[in-house]
């Protein structure tokens, strides 16, 4: 295209301006790439940090593996293989080495059968040991995710209602907190997890509740009860500086109720802290239920969690100690990759944390 | 100290004096919400014999009754109650029986933690991005997140049954090796990390700048300036590490068998031996309370910059 001298200070119209635009020009104005969000440029950055990936990898991996395995294993993890209806108590299937079979088994392989190996073994009253370790990281990650999520909802409550009335309400609610926050925590959940086992059992006989069991219920209350006030302080911290802002005049301005204006506005412009926070907590979770369980305080028998495994396994640790380490690198693993993860998460979500 | 820093140490005693209540109250009311009573799992006994062991321990009194005569022996007498289980002692004398190991213990474990993490730490931050720091950042970050009874079991196995180099019972001599690192690997840890980021904090502030422009020596600078200045958040971490330490000896102690307090309570939790449970746990909650205000006001006074509201 030749290139037209420009006639300054005419009314004569540059025509070529108007001319439909040719297929060459429009493609400048496909957009190319969908703008990002707020929440996409989080992921983003989160998928760039190697360690995070990883550990989000891992972490899916071992919930999946919890999740599927219990159900196509064949073997369960209560059944005691050397006791089966109307014979006596087959003792060969106790504390089995791994990929060692009983003798019923032992006759089964010579008839030609094909059984499925105890990769682990089988533990002091013959049950496969392998199915324990998977089914109590289930037991320890649902505990784990649970007791976050209750936490969560209590703080955030306590938190909004804290932060966003002020004055007398905040007065008290914040008094309150400091108590709870200056009791010694673990002597607390030990008390009450001990007393509540002894309480809760009869009162839930009967119900849903029992099949939970009284142990892991407590340990819910527990965490209800001494855990959700470090999780209410930082919401209350997040809503009394966004409560400041202008949008939120403007929408008490415009007539907005308080219920309205902490969900629309005030929560969704700390969630990422929100998120986070609640992501820390899980290996929290999980580090004091293999606490308590290591204690006895833990999962009724016998279902089994990752702490109450290794808490059976003491008595056995100079002749088994495998039964030991396999539980110990599960939730090791657990726990390090759920705080790797967390911390990526901060990194990746909340920018300002970032320095 | 100026006028404010004295009514924060009030504000702060009377909290602490206000939580140890609360933990008295709620300990005794708790243990007293149990169905049953304490005499439930025993066997069946008359009723006359139930009555009379109730006379004894003072049951049959109305609950305020007996709440405030437990709080006044605990606060005039430093007096617990009998123990139900260990028939014809005071829980007070188990529970002094108990500190006598479970002091040393912790005291050990804290004294290591400390010297070693604050070595460690500064190593790391005056070599930041060295290989040596990146190791120590590596082998920190695994100790955090291991739970203390998965490291007591590990250093069990290895160096107790695998290699046998130590007793593996906490009573014999030199078993308290094993449950004295178990317990001290985790704070190492964390005063490791914290000094590591306070100091490298410190160093990149301007007196130290200056102290570098006055020609200052580099050993004067670390030992003179740094170091003091970055200790000051590792104090603040003093209290906490004693709650661990607390917490983690009861399973420490299960795991070497170690005749300590932890033991003791884990036992009484299983025996159901209330005025047990209660008086340990009062006693623990009393040193803990006691080790953060303490180092809460050590912090204040070592640093009056600092506003802990």
């Amino acid at each position: 295209m030749e290139k037209k001298e420009k006639i300054p200070f005419t009314m004569h119209v540059d025509l070529e301006a108007f001319i439909p635009a040719t297929e060459e020009e429009k493609a400048y104005m496909v957009q190319m790439r969908k703008s990002s969000t707020f929440f996409r440029d989080g992921v983003k950055r989160l998928l760039k940090n190697k360690v995070a990936t990883v550990s989000l990898i891992v972490i899916v991996l071992i919930t999946l593996a919890s999740l599927i395995l219990p159900a196509v294993w064949p073997y369960s993890y209560e059944d005691m293989l050397g006791v089966q209806p109307g014979k006596p108590v087959d003792n060969s299937y106790n504390n089995l080495s791994p990929f060692k079979y009983g003798t019923t088994e032992q006759a089964r392989i010579a008839a030609g059968e094909k059984i499925f190996p105890h990769v682990f073994g089988t533990d002091a009253s013959g049950r496969d040991y392998f199915i324990r370790v998977v089914y109590g990281t289930r037991i320890s990650l649902a505990v784990g995710f649970f007791a976050s999520i209750i936490v969560l909802i209590i703080g955030l409550t306590v938190g909004s209602i804290a932060g966003y009335c002020g004055g007398t309400v905040d007065l008290v609610i914040m008094r309150i907190v400091d108590i709870i926050y200056s009791l010694p925590d673990m002597l607390m959940v030990i008390l009450l997890a001990s007393v509540m086992k002894m309480t809760l059992g009869p009162v839930i006989e009967g119900t849903v509740l029992e099949k939970i069991g009284s142990n892991i219920i407590s340990l819910f209350v527990v965490f209800g009860v001494l855990y959700w006030v470090s999780m209410s302080r930082l919401i209350r911290g997040q809503i009394l500086s966004l409560r400041e802002q202008e949008y939120v005049l403007a929408s008490t301005a415009a007539g907005a109720k308080g219920g309205w204006i902490i969900r629309k506005h005030l929560l969704p412009n700390s969630i990422s802290v929100i998120i986070i926070s609640t992501a820390l907590q899980i290996p929290n979770a999980i580090f004091t239920e293999s606490y308590l369980s290591f204690l006895g305080l833990g999962v009724n028998a016998p279902m089994p969690s990752l702490g109450s495994l290794a808490s059976d396994a003491l008595n056995g640790i100079s002749s088994y100690p495998y039964r030991m380490i396999i539980p110990a690198i599960v939730i090791s693993l657990i726990v390090l990759s759920l705080n790797l993860f967390g911390d990526g998460l901060r990194d990746a979500f909340d920018p300002k944390l970032r320095n | 100290m100026n006028s404010k820093t004295a009514f924060y140490i009030i504000k702060r005693i009377l909290l602490a004096i206000l939580t140890v209540w609360i933990v008295i109250t709620v300990t005794f009311f708790v243990m007293h919400a149990v169905p049953g009573g304490p005499f439930m799992s025993e066997k069946a006994i008359s009723p006359a014999a139930q009555a009379a062991l109730e006379a004894k321990y003072g049951l049959d009194k109305p609950l305020m009754t007996q709440y405030g005569t437990y709080l006044r022996d605990i606060v005039t007498k430093f007096d617990f109650g009998p123990s139900l289980k260990q028939r014809g002692r005071m829980v007070i004398d188990v529970i002094g029986d108990g500190m006598k190991t479970s002091v040393k213990l912790g005291v050990v474990a804290a004294v290591l933690a400390a010297v070693i993490g604050i070595v460690l730490g500064a190593v790391a931050a005056l070599r930041r991005n060295k290989l040596i720091d990146k190791i120590i950042m590596v082998i920190t970050t695994a100790f955090v997140s291991m739970p203390s009874f998965i490291m007591g079991s590990l250093l069990l196995i290895i160096f107790a049954i695998k290699l046998g180099w130590l007793p593996a019972n906490g009573a014999a001599k030199g078993g308290l090796v094993l449950p004295i690192i178990t317990l001290s690997l985790y704070p190492m840890a964390y005063i490791t990390r914290l000094t590591r980021s306070s100091m490298l904090d410190v160093l990149g502030q301007d007196y130290i700048r200056t102290a570098k422009a006055k020609g200052v020596s580099g050993t004067k600078i670390i030992f003179g300036h740094a170091l003091k200045n970055s200790l000051i958040p590792v104090i603040t971490y003093f209290g906490p590490m004693l709650a661990y330490i607390v917490t983690g000896s009861l399973v420490v102690e299960r795991i070497f068998a170690v005749p300590g307090i932890g033991r003791a309570f884990v036992s009484s939790i299983t025996n159901r031996d209330y005025p047990m449970v209660m008086g340990t746990t009062i006693v623990l909650a009393v040193l803990i309370v006691v080790m953060n205000l303490v180092s809460d006001i050590m912090y204040k006074i070592v640093d009056p910059r600092i506003n802990l509201e």
